[in-house]
């Protein structure tokens, strides 16, 4: 018994019309070309990778004769990232209202509430940190405006995105008996969008802390101050410390902030 | 003489001017008519049951009385005010008037029973102390317990509302509403989503609240049997118009049923 032929072959594959192909191939073209451009070639890494070994050589054991000076920092570096992101996070709330569906009192002023968020989160923090350096001067307070700065943009983002998902039967209900504005948002809206807040307030003060480390390099204060003049002095057995330090530093935040999530949520 | 002797008498009839005045409302949703020049007067302190098909426009016409829907045309007047003339800030002052209970409770599932019921008060008032009971002054506190008890949950003030049975969640609404202290009061199938006891004992509360304060109610309920029991008249909607309109004592079940079809494919 055999089966019966289809009246018309079917194709295994889609044919691409010309500009798909095109752009398929320039994007194949760009990638090679970037290749070569980053000057990343095989010599360059046999040559790379024994240079690394001799500096994590160099780097153990770990000098703990500066261990008291760099838990100061780590300290330091800690409550930078602590008071700029509950800095932000306090900021980021009012700004969030703003630029949220329906929650906005003016679609114009929601555009430049959601501008400003937008410009907050995509200039990184290591940009902020240059210019409040020249601000504000070196050391944590610069530190702390920057990270203050891009966790603004990065909270009320989600802030907004919270309020914007709860359900809006409560909120209707409110209206619907003539509570004002506020009202809806702390009575209706607040208590639903919680959870969402408090876990990405803990998100936050998470890349905070990872991020207060950068800072240091460019002179924001904290422990990558230290970081930077062990590189720079070759003291990479007391970088070694360092680098560990704020490993263990980042992920005990993390677990802590893991516990409180589990905890609340 | 006799006659001007009689006038007082009736003026004073004239002056009692009934709590809903309904004249010529219109309304469309593209090119399917809802209401059709639709005219309804009710007495203050009625309990009105307002019945109809799906689709019928019975709630888009509970929704314009406080203009949660905007109508086409025509002239409503509650509780003496020209509703479909009011500005944004007299009818905010208006809907404070007046208390809603929906299909949906609507409460806020991770606040207690206690809050939500005091959230009622922003009728009358805003600020923090508006927002939760811990905040709340005493005087409010005290209200919306008692409010709560009223409806039946003072045991369960302090209960997460999403811990709430769907019945429970429904009384809690109406709480909320009470707290509102309401003139009039409008329910859009209160009972719709709860089974049949839970939906009968809300019925039944919405009706013996609204007599033992003398408000005046207007309830639309699917199930016939909470029609007749829960109302003292009854108006029935087709077509845009209202085409039955009798003391619920005197209506016929036969004759209501042909406003509780329809259901089951329109839905």
């Amino acid at each position: 018994m055999s089966l019966p032929s289809p009246a018309v072959a079917v194709p295994r594959w889609d044919r691409p019309n010309a500009l798909t192909f095109m752009v398929t191939v320039l994007a194949l073209a760009f990638l090679v070309w970037s290749f070569s451009n980053v000057g990343l070639s095989w010599e360059r890494m046999q040559r790379g990778f024994p240079a690394l070994g001799s500096i994590l050589d160099r780097m153990f054991p770990p000098d703990l004769e500066r261990l008291p000076q760099i838990l100061r920092s780590l300290l330091i570096t800690f409550q930078m990232a602590l008071v700029g992101c509950v800095l932000g996070l306090i900021l980021a709330f009012p700004l969030a209202i703003l630029a949220a569906d329906g929650l906005s009192p003016h679609p114009v002023i929601k555009q430049l509430a959601r501008g400003l968020i937008a410009f907050f989160r995509t200039v990184p923090d290591l940009v902020w940190a240059l210019l409040f350096v020249i601000a504000v001067g070196l050391g944590p307070a610069a530190g702390v405006m920057a990270i203050m700065v891009d966790k603004i943009g990065f909270a009320g983002r989600f802030f907004a995105e919270a309020m914007e998902e709860v359900d809006k039967g409560p909120q209707e209900a409110l209206a619907a008996i003539g509570a004002t504005r506020s009202g809806l948002i702390f009575s209706a809206v607040v208590p639903q969008a919680l959870p969402s807040f408090i876990a990405t307030s803990l998100f936050s003060l998470e890349k905070a802390v990872r991020g207060s480390v950068i800072l240091g390099l460019v002179g924001a204060g904290g422990i990558g101050v230290e970081l930077k003049v062990a590189f720079d002095l070759f003291d990479y057995d007391t970088a070694a410390t360092i680098i560990i330090a704020v490993f263990l530093l980042v992920v005990l935040v993390e677990q802590v902030s893991n516990r409180i999530r589990k905890r609340l949520l | 003489m006799a006659l001007a002797l009689a006038l007082p008498d009736e003026s004073l009839i004239e002056a009692l001017p009934p709590a809903l005045r309904i004249q010529g409302l219109r309304k469309a949703f593209g090119a399917r008519t809802i209401l059709d020049g639709l005219d309804l007067e009710v007495e203050p302190g009625t309990a009105v049951a307002l019945i109809g098909a799906n689709g019928a426009g019975k709630s888009t016409l509970l929704r314009m009385l406080v203009r949660l829907i905007e109508p086409d045309a025509g002239r409503m007047t509650l509780l003496g005010e020209a509703v479909s003339d009011l500005a944004p800030g007299p009818l905010r002052a208006f809907r404070r008037r007046v208390g809603i209970v929906f299909q949906r409770h609507n409460l806020v599932g991770r606040l207690s029973a206690l809050s939500n019921v005091l959230h009622g008060v922003q009728a009358r008032r805003s600020g923090p102390r508006t927002w939760l009971h811990a905040l709340a002054p005493a005087a409010d506190r005290a209200e919306a317990l008692a409010c709560l008890a009223e409806v039946g949950l003072a045991d369960r003030a302090l209960q997460r509302a999403d811990s709430l049975s769907g019945g429970q969640s429904q009384r809690v609404a109406i709480a909320r509403m009470l707290m509102q202290r309401p003139e009039f009061i409008l329910a859009d199938e209160p009972d719709a989503s709860l089974d049949p006891r839970s939906g009968e004992e809300i019925m039944d509360l919405l009706y013996r609240l609204a007599k033992d304060k003398g408000l005046t109610l207007i309830v639309i309920s699917h199930r016939l049997e909470h029609t007749l029991r829960y109302s003292d008249r009854i108006v029935g909607l087709a077509d845009g118009r209202i085409t039955l309109d009798r003391p619920s004592r005197l209506a016929d079940p036969r004759h209501l049923r042909q406003f509780f079809t329809g259901r089951d494919h329109e839905e």
